[in-house]
C-alpha cells in the first residue's frame, strides 16, 4: 500500500513498457547465448586434439597420456553399453509402473506412489553413487556375479558377457543403477502420455470386454507411441550424461572388455576422474574433445524426443 | 435459446425515437471494419452511441458484438493479427489514431468481462489498483474512494470487513459486481460489458441489472448479451448485429416490439439464432 | 487352452508384475533412504557442523564443505532466479507464436537435461582457464546455468496458465503491459515460480560434476569466492572413493545432510504446487 507514491506516473511513462520488454528480451538471448558459448567452447577446446590426432581421434580406441595419444572409443563404448543396459532395465521397469499407475492403481494411493517414484528422480546422482558402491556392490560381488558367471557363462556367445572374477563394480553394476536412475523419468513422462489418452477411448475398450492388459497393449500404446518413444529418448539422453554414479561405481578402467562384468569408463566418468588432473594441451584438449563428443551425442538424442513429445502434443 | 415471444417493459425516460433523445453523442462510429488475418469481422459498421443511456448490442454467436465492443478500448491489439480501419470517435477524438495514448485511452473506458476477473489480490487493492495507476491520493482520500465504487456498486456491505481478503474468495455475482466497482472507481465516462451475466446465476444477474439502471445516470454504458430479456429490460437502445453488419439500431422498445428489418423481427421472436 | 481363460491369465500374469515392479522400485527407494539414514546418522555429531574437513586419518567435520555448498548454492540462486524469471517472462507474454521464442524454448529444454558435467567443462574454458585457477565464482556460475533452464521453464508454463481474460482486464483498466505482468501476472503465477525457483535449489544443491572443474575443494575453512572452496558433493565424491574410514563415515554423513536438503525441498515445492491447483 506504501507503494501508491512510487507508482505515480509509472504508468503514464511511455518507456516503461518498450524498456521490459528489451531487459527480458535480452535474458531471453542470453539462454540461447550460454548454448552457443556451450557449443563454441567445446569445439574451439577440442581443436588441438584433432590437429594432433585427425579424424583417427573418432576411430582409435587408444588412450595413452605418456605418448600423447587418445581416441574416443573406449569411453564412447561404455557409454553405450552402460545406457544400453541402463535402457533395458529401465523401460520395461517404467512402463510397467506407468500401467500400474493409469490402469491398476486405486484413486487414493496413486498420487503417494507417483510422488515417491518421482523423489527418486530427486536423490542426487552422487547418492546414487555411493549407495551403490558402498551397499551394492559387495553384495553384487558376493551374490549376484557368482550366479551370473556360473549360469550365463558356459552359454556360446552370450556367455562372453558375463566372464572373469567378480569384482562388483563395473559396467553390468553401473548400467543398472542407471537404470534405477532414468526410470523416475521416464516413468513421469510416460504416465503423462498414457493418462492422455482420451477417457471414451479407453472406456469404449474396456465396453467391449477388454481386460486391462489389452486395453493398454492395444488402445494406449498404439495411441501415444510418439509420445512413449519420446519418453525413452528423454531417458536415454539422461543416461548417456550421467556423470557421478557411474564414476563411483564402473571402475573407472580406460579398456574394453567383452565381459560387462569388468570395469570400463564412460566418457562424463573420464572426465570427472582425469581433467583437472591432466598435463598438456593435447591430453587437455583430448578431454575437451571427449566433452563435444558426448554434448553431440545427447543433444541429438534429446532433441529428438523432445520433437517426438511436441509431435504427441505434449 | 428461448422461442417465447415476449412483451419487453421499457423502464426509465428513453425517448421513443433516438432523433428526440437530447444525450449527446458518446461514441460516433464510422464506417469500422475489423479483420481477423484476411477475415472481415465487422464489415463497416456506423452508429452513434450516446452518453448516460445503456445502449444493447444483440445478435446470433459470431455476428460480432464482442468484437465491436473490443474496438472500442482497442483490447484486440494485444493479439497479433487482428486490426480495424474507420473511425470510432471517443467525444469527438478518434481513437484509432495509431498516436492514441492506449493506457490513457483504457483508463477512460471502463470493461466488465463475460467471467468475473478480479485480480490476485484482496478486495480492497482490487479496487484502488486502477485508481493508483493515475492519481496519487492520500491513503484516506483513496479508502474513501474504494468505499464509494463498493458503495455504488452495492458490495460495501457484503464486504466491508473483509476487504483484507483475496477478491478471488467471493461469489461469482459478487466478483462481478468487484470488477464493476473496479472499473466504476477510475471514473471512466464509458462502460463497456461484455455479456457480464452469462456467468451468474439469476438471482446475481437481477442484481446485476439493477446495478446498471442505477450506474444509467453517471455513465456510456455499451452492453453485449445473448440474452434478449435482457437487453429489452436494462438497455434504452438495442442494436441488432448479424454476420458482421449492424441490421437495426433503435430504442429497445421499438426493436423488441416493432422492427423494421426482417432479420431482426425473425431473432427477437426467435425464430433463429 | 480356451482363449478367454488364456487372456485373462495373460492380463492376471501382467498386472502381478507390473504390480510387482512397482512395490519393488518402491523398496529400493526405501533401501537406499534406510541405509543413508543408518550409515548418516552415525556421522551426525556437533563436530561435523563445527570443524573442517580433516587431513587422512584424523578427526573432523564438514563445516567448510557446508558453508562453501550454501553460499554457492544461495549465491547461484540469486543469478539464475532473475535471469530464468524474466527469460521465461519474455516467452509467455511476448513472444507468443513467435519462431525465435519457440527455437528459444527447444534450447531451453536441451540445456535443461543436458549432461551437467558438460556445464562444467563450459565454465572451466570461460573462467576457470583465463582466471589462472579455480574459485568458488566459476562453481557458483556454474551452478547458475544449470538452475536458469529450470526456472525459465517453470516460469514460462506457470505465466501461460494465468488466464488472458485477467491480462485483458488489467489492459482494461489502462495498466501498461508490465505492470500487468509485474502485478497481475507474477501475483497470479507466484506459487508456480515459487515451486520452479525451490526445484532448482533442489537440483543444485546435489549437482557434483560441474563442481569438480570449477570450484574444486578446498580442505580449510575459506569464504573467498576468488579461490577454490569446499563444498559437499565434491567433498563426499573424493572422501567416499578414499580408504580411510573416517573419511568415509563424513561422506556417509555428507550424503545424508544433502539427500535430506533435496527430499524436503522437493516436497515444499510439491506442497506448494499442488495448494495452488487446490485454489485455481
Amino acid at each position: 500500500m506504501d507503494e501508491a507514491p512510487r507508482r505515480k506516473g509509472n504508468a503514464r511513462s511511455r518507456i516503461g513498457d518498450p524498456l521490459f520488454k528489451w531487459l527480458t528480451w535480452s535474458f531471453t538471448m542470453l539462454v540461447l547465448l550460454i548454448l552457443g558459448g556451450v557449443v563454441f567452447t567445446l569445439v574451439e577446446g577440442s581443436i588441438p586434439v584433432f590437429k594432433t590426432m585427425g579424424l583417427d581421434f573418432l576411430i582409435t580406441a587408444k588412450w595413452n597420456p605418456v605418448t600423447d595419444q587418445y581416441g574416443v572409443i573406449v569411453p564412447l563404448v561404455g557409454t553405450l553399453v552402460t545406457a544400453l543396459i541402463a535402457m533395458l532395465v529401465g523401460v520395461p521397469t517404467s512402463f510397467a509402473i506407468a500401467f500400474f499407475l493409469t490402469e491398476l492403481c486405486p484413486y487414493f494411493i496413486r498420487q503417494p506412489i507417483s510422488i515417491a517414484i518421482e523423489l527418486l528422480a530427486a536423490v542426487p546422482s552422487i547418492i546414487y553413487g555411493i549407495w551403490g558402491l558402498f551397499i551394492v556392490a559387495p553384495y553384487f560381488q558376493s551374490h549376484i556375479e557368482p550366479v551370473l558367471i556360473a549360469v550365463l557363462g558356459p552359454i556360446p556367445v552370450l556367455g562372453a558377457l558375463f566372464q572373469g572374477p567378480a569384482i562388483g563394480i563395473g559396467m553390468l553394476l553401473a548400467g543398472l543403477i542407471l537404470g534405477l536412475m532414468i526410470l523416475p523419468f521416464i516413468t513421469a513422462v510416460t504416465r503423462d502420455v498414457f493418462s492422455s489418452v482420451p477417457a471414451v477411448l479407453r472406456e469404449s475398450a474396456y465396453g467391449l470386454g477388454c481386460t486391462r492388459w489389452e486395453v493398454v497393449r492395444r488402445i494406449v500404446l498404439p495411441y501415444c507411441r510418439t509420445g512413449v518413444v519420446g519418453a525413452v529418448m528423454l531417458g536415454l539422453g539422461r543416461a548417456l550424461g550421467e556423470t557421478m554414479a557411474v564414476t563411483f561405481v564402473i571402475g573407472n578402467a580406460h579398456r574394453l572388455s567383452t565381459s560387462l562384468m569388468a570395469p570400463g569408463t564412460t566418457i562424463s566418468a573420464t572426465l570427472a576422474n582425469e581433467f583437472t588432473e591432466a598435463v598438456g594441451d593435447v591430453y587437455t584438449s583430448a578431454l575437451i574433445g571427449l566433452g563435444l563428443v558426448l554434448f553431440v551425442l545427447t543433444f541429438f538424442v534429446l532433441a529428438l524426443g523432445k520433437r517426438l513429445l511436441l509431435r504427441a502434443g505434449h | 435459446m428461448s422461442t417465447q415471444i415476449f412483451a419487453p417493459t421499457i423502464s426509465g425516460t428513453a425517448a421513443t425515437s433516438l432523433g428526440d433523445d437530447e444525450a449527446k453523442e458518446k461514441i460516433g462510429i464510422r464506417d469500422l471494419r475489423f479483420y481477423y488475418g484476411d477475415y472481415e469481422a465487422l464489415k463497416g459498421i456506423n452508429i452513434s452511441i450516446r452518453d448516460r443511456r445503456v445502449t444493447a448490442f444483440i445478435g446470433p454467436s459470431g455476428c460480432g458484438k464482442s468484437t465491436l465492443l473490443r474496438t472500442m478500448n482497442r483490447i484486440y491489439e494485444m493479439y497479433p493479427g487482428q486490426r480495424t480501419t474507420g473511425e470510432i470517435n471517443v467525444d469527438g477524438r478518434n481513437i484509432l489514431d495509431p498516436k492514441e495514448d492506449l493506457t490513457r485511452l483504457r483508463s477512460n473506458i471502463g470493461m466488465v468481462f463475460q467471467k468475473p476477473t478480479p485480480f490476485p489480490m484482496s478486495i480492497w487493492e482490487n479496487v484502488a489498483f486502477g485508481i493508483r495507476l493515475y492519481e496519487n491520493l492520500p491513503k484516506a482520500d483513496l479508502d474513501e474512494r474504494v468505499h464509494w465504487a463498493l458503495s455504488r456498486t452495492a458490495l460495501w456491505d457484503e464486504v466491508k470487513d473483509k476487504l483484507n481478503q483475496l477478491g478471488t474468495g467471493l461469489s461469482g455475482g459478487q466478483q462481478q459486481r468487484l470488477c464493476i466497482a473496479r472499473a466504476v472507481a477510475v471514473k471512466p465516462g464509458i462502460l463497456l460489458m461484455d455479456e457480464p451475466a452469462s456467468a451468474l446465476d439469476p438471482i446475481s444477474t437481477a442484481k446485476l441489472e439493477e446495478l446498471i439502471a442505477e450506474l444509467r445516470d453517471d455513465f456510456c454504458i455499451v452492453i453485449v448479451t445473448h440474452n434478449m430479456q435482457q437487453a429489452a429490460r436494462a438497455a434504452d437502445y438495442t442494436a441488432f448485429m448479424y454476420l458482421g453488419d449492424l441490421v437495426e439500431y433503435d430504442t429497445s422498445e421499438k426493436i423488441f416490439t416493432n422492427p423494421a428489418d426482417k432479420r431482426t423481427r425473425d431473432y427477437v421472436t426467435g425464430r433463429f439464432g | 487352452m480356451n482363449p478367454v481363460v488364456r487372456r485373462h491369465l495373460t492380463d492376471k500374469i501382467v498386472v502381478a508384475v507390473s504390480f510387482a515392479v512397482t512395490a519393488a522400485i518402491l523398496a529400493v527407494l526405501a533401501f537406499i533412504l534406510g541405509t543413508l539414514i543408518y550409515n548418516g546418522l552415525a556421522a551426525m555429531k556437533l563436530s561435523l557442523f563445527t570443524e573442517s574437513t580433516p587431513p587422512p586419518g584424523s578427526a573432523g567435520g564438514l563445516a567448510n564443505a557446508i558453508m562453501g555448498s550454501l553460499m554457492m548454492t544461495v549465491l547461484a540462486t540469486l543469478i539464475a532466479t532473475p535471469v530464468g524469471i524474466l527469460a521465461g517472462t519474455y516467452l509467455a507474454e511476448y513472444a507468443r507464436g513467435n519462431k525465435l521464442a519457440s527455437v528459444v524454448r527447444f534450447i531451453n529444454d536441451v540445456l535443461l537435461s543436458a549432461p551437467s558435467i558438460i556445464i562444467g567443462l563450459f565454465v572451466y574454458t570461460i573462467i576457470v582457464m583465463p582466471m589462472g585457477h579455480f574459485s568458488a565464482w566459476a562453481g557458483t556460475v556454474a551452478l547458475a546455468i544449470i538452475a536458469v533452464p529450470i526456472i525459465v521453464r517453470t516460469t514460462e508454463d506457470m505465466l501461460s496458465l494465468v488466464p488472458d481474460t485477467l491480462r485483458e482486464a488489467g489492459m482494461a483498466l489502462g495498466t501498461p503491459k508490465w505492470m500487468v505482468i509485474l502485478h497481475i501476472g507474477y501475483k497470479a503465477a507466484f506459487q508456480g515460480m515459487l515451486t520452479g525457483i525451490l526445484l532448482a535449489i533442489a537440483r543444485v544443491s546435489g549437482e557434483t560434476a560441474p563442481l569438480l572443474f570449477t570450484a574444486l575443494n578446498n580442505q580449510f575453512w575459506s569464504m573467498d569466492l576468488n579461490a577454490p572452496m569446499a563444498n559437499l558433493p565434491v567433498v563426499i565424491f573424493q572422501f567416499a572413493m578414499s580408504p580411510y574410514a573416517d573419511w568415509r563415515e563424513l561422506a556417509w554423513g555428507g550424503a545424508l545432510l544433502i539427500t535430506f536438503t533435496v527430499l524436503v525441498l522437493n516436497v515444499l515445492a510439491r506442497v506448494l504446487s499442488s495448494q495452488k491447483k487446490r485454489a485455481a
